[in-house]
């Protein structure tokens, strides 16, 4: 199926929020997650499904003012 | 100063962006003595690294985050974007940003009041970044907020303090409410003029990051700040529009 990860259409397996971040290779990073504009808690991705043409949001501490 | 309980050891809360290298936004935080600084979250791939280095290297400093939701144009937005900066940044800080005009940055105020009062409720600590309008200062401390954070001028502009007459009004109106420039210092002289109006802070990021020399800029940041808050504690006289003479004139001798 496809989402949208971050903008960009990507295709993938994964069930479930946890099992697209380990996917998408980004196992062992600090990321928040959100799912179509609400943010879903790491404790929570587990149990959030992911369906096609989800928006998905994962975003990575970085520089600001 | 104190914000939500927490002493802070420096009245400068500085930027980590902009800077030419890593190495120098390290070197420059450690010379402004700031111990708290602004940090973002943006998109990253799985195979970039850079958000996690960027992390590691601001860990290393050993100062306190102040996660900001930079780029937010509705109270959603940014409270979606604070919810998972307090998951990724451990803190319940946020710098609320709610951006309503493109060329100013101008804060939105109806979303930023809206934000506020929802981010409260969630047990957040919210430093909201607004206007010098009075009326909005007073609802964003009626839904919460401890701390207000008025801008100077315009963010990265550089401009000091735009309407100086507006900011010692919130001064005076708000006595015992922690007050911190934000945004539009673009020099010393800019960060020792918000000391001497009584203000509590500054928080820059620009101002230090795009001197030719940010580490000495840093300090000579650092340095105003001091010199400022010095002076307002001084109690500086009043100016006034005809000299006066400051050598006694009884005494003169006349020829």
């Amino acid at each position: 199926m496809q989402v949208i990860v971050n903008g960009q259409v990507r295709d993938c397996h994964a069930a479930d929020l946890a099992a697209l971040l380990n996917e998408l290779d980004y196992g062992g990073t600090v990321v928040a997650t959100a799912l179509n504009g609400d943010f879903v808690a790491e404790t929570a991705r587990a149990e959030t499904p992911v369906q096609a043409g989800d928006r998905v949001e994962i975003l990575a501490p970085m520089k600001g003012g | 100063m104190e914000v939500y309980g927490i002493p802070f050891n420096s009245r400068l809360m500085l930027g980590t962006s902009l800077y030419p290298s890593p190495q120098i936004m390290c070197d420059a935080i450690r010379a402004s003595g700031a111990d708290v600084v602004t940090v973002s979250l943006r998109r990253e791939s799985g195979a970039s690294r850079e958000g996690q280095d960027f992390w590691k290297l601001i860990q290393e400093l050993n100062v306190k985050v102040l996660p900001n939701t930079a780029g937010c144009h509705s109270a959603r937005e940014a409270i979606t974007t604070a919810q998972m900066a307090r998951e990724v940044f451990g803190t319940p800080w946020i710098k609320l940003e709610v951006i309503g005009e493109a060329d100013t940055l101008q804060p939105d105020v109806f979303g930023l009041v809206e934000a506020a009062e929802e981010l409260s409720n969630q047990g957040f600590q919210v430093f909201p970044y607004t206007t010098d309008d009075l009326v909005v200062a007073e609802r964003l401390l009626e839904v919460g907020c401890e701390v207000l954070m008025p801008w100077g001028a315009p963010i990265g502009s550089g401009l000091g303090l735009n309407n100086r007459f507006a900011l010692k009004a919130m001064r005076a109106h708000f006595p015992d409410v922690p007050l911190v420039i934000d945004a539009g210092i673009g020099r010393p002289s800019h960060a020792t003029e918000a000391m001497e109006l009584g203000y509590d802070a500054v928080l820059l990021n620009t101002a230090v990051a795009k001197a030719g020399d940010p580490v000495l800029m840093a300090k000579a940041i650092a340095t105003a700040l001091e010199a400022g808050r010095m002076a307002y504690e001084a109690d500086p006289m009043e100016p006034r529009d005809m000299a006066e003479p400051s050598t006694p004139v009884l005494g003169k001798a006349f020829f």
